[in-house]
């Protein structure tokens, strides 16, 4: 479904990507893990329109997206749930989802893409009228995944939902993975949280300073020396 | 009870919607596209000529050349805009404010030539209203209503439209506004346009009760931009409640005094208050 060929990108002189290819097939949830600073938010960047690309390609079912400004790829169906949740934090938890559904493909479904949100995420009805910058932690990401969905996209991109999370949060947030997963959502998932990203996803790739070290299925990757040592300590 | 000072505060609520509407439209272009707009009274100048220039000069009825006004310097926020803002975005904010100072000076200029420095009335007269033992002015009134009916519109956009929701999004984090789907770029002209058709409404409610001549801008310019600064620029709210506090400190200082004393105290209460809250009367 979304495939990179050959992607690279940087930062004025600073390249953070180099020669980047990956692919995601539909239904599938894929992972992509490495250490700070190894260039997996400038990937989620790049595919999301947000970096342009340097060299390479990005397709979407075929669609080519390099060059594609950010605003316009949303509506080709990518959703990007940015790192630190970026949620809009003086509107209400209702405003910040209707925002995710400003494109007009999405603005004409707002009310049963609303209700459609609030029943995946109760805790967000009961939140609506709140101001999001006064939700916690947890209840922001779920805010930040539901905005994402109200576009109701081919494939949701997640720059590490769990950082910065208590640990119990960071078990409930897994838990929405895997229920956007159950609703046959398309994942492309960033994650510091090694062991337990791989119990979610069902390949994953490995990014060291921005290149591709290694991929397989997750439990090859579980059960991979490197990754196991370096990833995992154990 | 001093039926006089019972006047001077009421003229100062009066007041206060006039440059309250103002404070609002020069409040949503800096919250929206991060740049001042120095010239901003000088559109509502643009807008007292065309309204004058219609209804005085070629006969047309004054609501006719208000919705004229209101649209033509509403094209003309958009045109500020694309011409001058749009280009010097991402440079420095002093090139910026040189920018929009040049139009200030260039709107100015162009008036004085086309109108010459006289000033012109529309020659409306419009009734006293007499409650009591107080006096009020029928057009300050109106422009009171117009000037509230004006923010409760706004207001309403701002918070019941996707566009309006876009706006109040973009002040709290640009860089993900392209993951939402939206065009900074268009977001910017519709605000430059609506901070415009402000400026065209507030010209409607000032032409009633001032002539116009090519200098009336600094009469309304500093003051707003006080307004502004005073509430917090950006902050709607807080422009809207140092427009009252101002405009009363104007009239009652007016009345206790002399006008022109009451504008001294208004400026030292603006430096003041930029000491004791410099991030404007509402800051947390
Ligand atoms: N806005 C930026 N300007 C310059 N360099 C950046 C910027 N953002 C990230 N980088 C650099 O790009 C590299 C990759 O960063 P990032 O993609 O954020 O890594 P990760 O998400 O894996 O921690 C890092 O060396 C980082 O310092
Ligand atoms: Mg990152």
């Amino acid at each position: 479904m979304l495939q990179l060929a050959g992607v690279s990108a940087g930062y004025g002189s600073f390249q953070a990507l180099f020669d980047v290819s990956l692919d995601v097939g539909a239904g599938e949830a894929v992972g992509v893990i490495g250490p700070n600073g190894a260039g997996k938010t400038t990937l989620m960047r790049v595919i999301s329109g947000m970096l342009p690309v340097r060299a390479g390609r990005i397709d979407l079912e075929g669609r080519a997206l390099a060059g594609m400004p950010a605003h316009r790829v949303i509506g080709e169906g990518i959703a990007h749930v940015p790192e630190n949740r970026r949620l809009f934090p003086g509107l209400t938890v209702e405003e910040n989802l209707r925002m995710g559904a400003y494109i007009p493909s999405a603005r004409q479904h707002v009310r049963e893409r609303l209700e459609w949100v609030y029943e995946l995420f109760p805790r967000l009805k009961e939140r609506r009228d709140q101001i999001a910058g006064t939700l916690s932690g947890g209840e922001q990401q779920m805010c930040a995944i539901g905005r994402a969905l109200m576009s109701k996209p081919k494939i949701l991109l997640m720059d590490e939902p769990s950082a910065g999370l208590a640990p119990l949060v960071v078990q409930q947030v897994f838990g929405l993975v895997r229920r956007i997963r159950e609703e046959g959502f398309t994942v492309l998932i960033v994650e510091q949280n090694v062991q337990q990203v791989l119990e979610v996803v069902d390949r994953a790739y490995l990014l060291e300073v921005g290149r591709i070290r290694l991929s397989g299925s997750a439990e090859e990757l579980k059960n991979n020396d490197f990754v196991r040592q370096a990833y995992m300590g154990i | 009870m001093d039926i006089y000072l019972v006047e001077a505060i009421i003229n100062g609520i009066l007041l206060g919607g006039v440059l309250a509407l103002l404070a609002l439209g020069l409040n949503l272009i800096f919250g929206v596209v991060d740049v001042v707009w120095i010239a901003y009274a000088e559109m509502v100048m643009v807008g007292m000529y065309v309204i004058y220039w219609l209804h005085a000069y070629y006969g047309w009825p004054l609501p006719l050349a208000c919705l004229v006004a209101v649209i033509g310097v509403g094209l003309l926020g958009i045109l500020v805009h694309l011409l001058i803002i749009q280009p010097i975005l991402g440079s420095a904010p002093i090139n910026q404010l040189l920018a929009t100072g040049g139009l200030l000076f260039f709107l100015q200029s162009f008036a004085t030539l086309l109108f010459g420095t006289d000033f012109r009335n529309i020659g409306l007269r419009m009734p006293i209203i007499e409650i009591g033992d107080i006096f009020i002015s029928f057009s300050r009134l109106i422009a009171f209503c117009v000037a509230l009916a004006g923010a409760v519109i706004l207001y309403f956009f701002l918070s019941r439209t996707h566009i309006g929701t876009a706006i109040r999004a973009i002040s709290q984090d640009r860089e993900i506004m392209g993951l939402m789907g939206v065009d900074e770029r268009k977001v910017y002209v519709i605000t430059s346009a609506v901070g415009g058709s402000l400026a065209g409404l507030a010209a409607c409610l000032l032409v009633l009760q001032y002539d116009v001549h090519p200098f009336i801008g600094l009469s309304f310019g500093p003051i707003t931009f006080m307004i502004c600064v005073l509430g917090g620029l950006g902050n709607m709210i807080g422009g809207f409640v140092a427009a009252f506090l101002m405009s009363q400190i104007i009239s009652v200082g007016g009345y206790y005094f002399s006008i022109e004393l009451s504008y001294v105290f208004a400026f030292l209460f603006f430096i003041v208050l930029m000491f004791i809250r410099p991030q404007g009367i509402l800051a947390k």
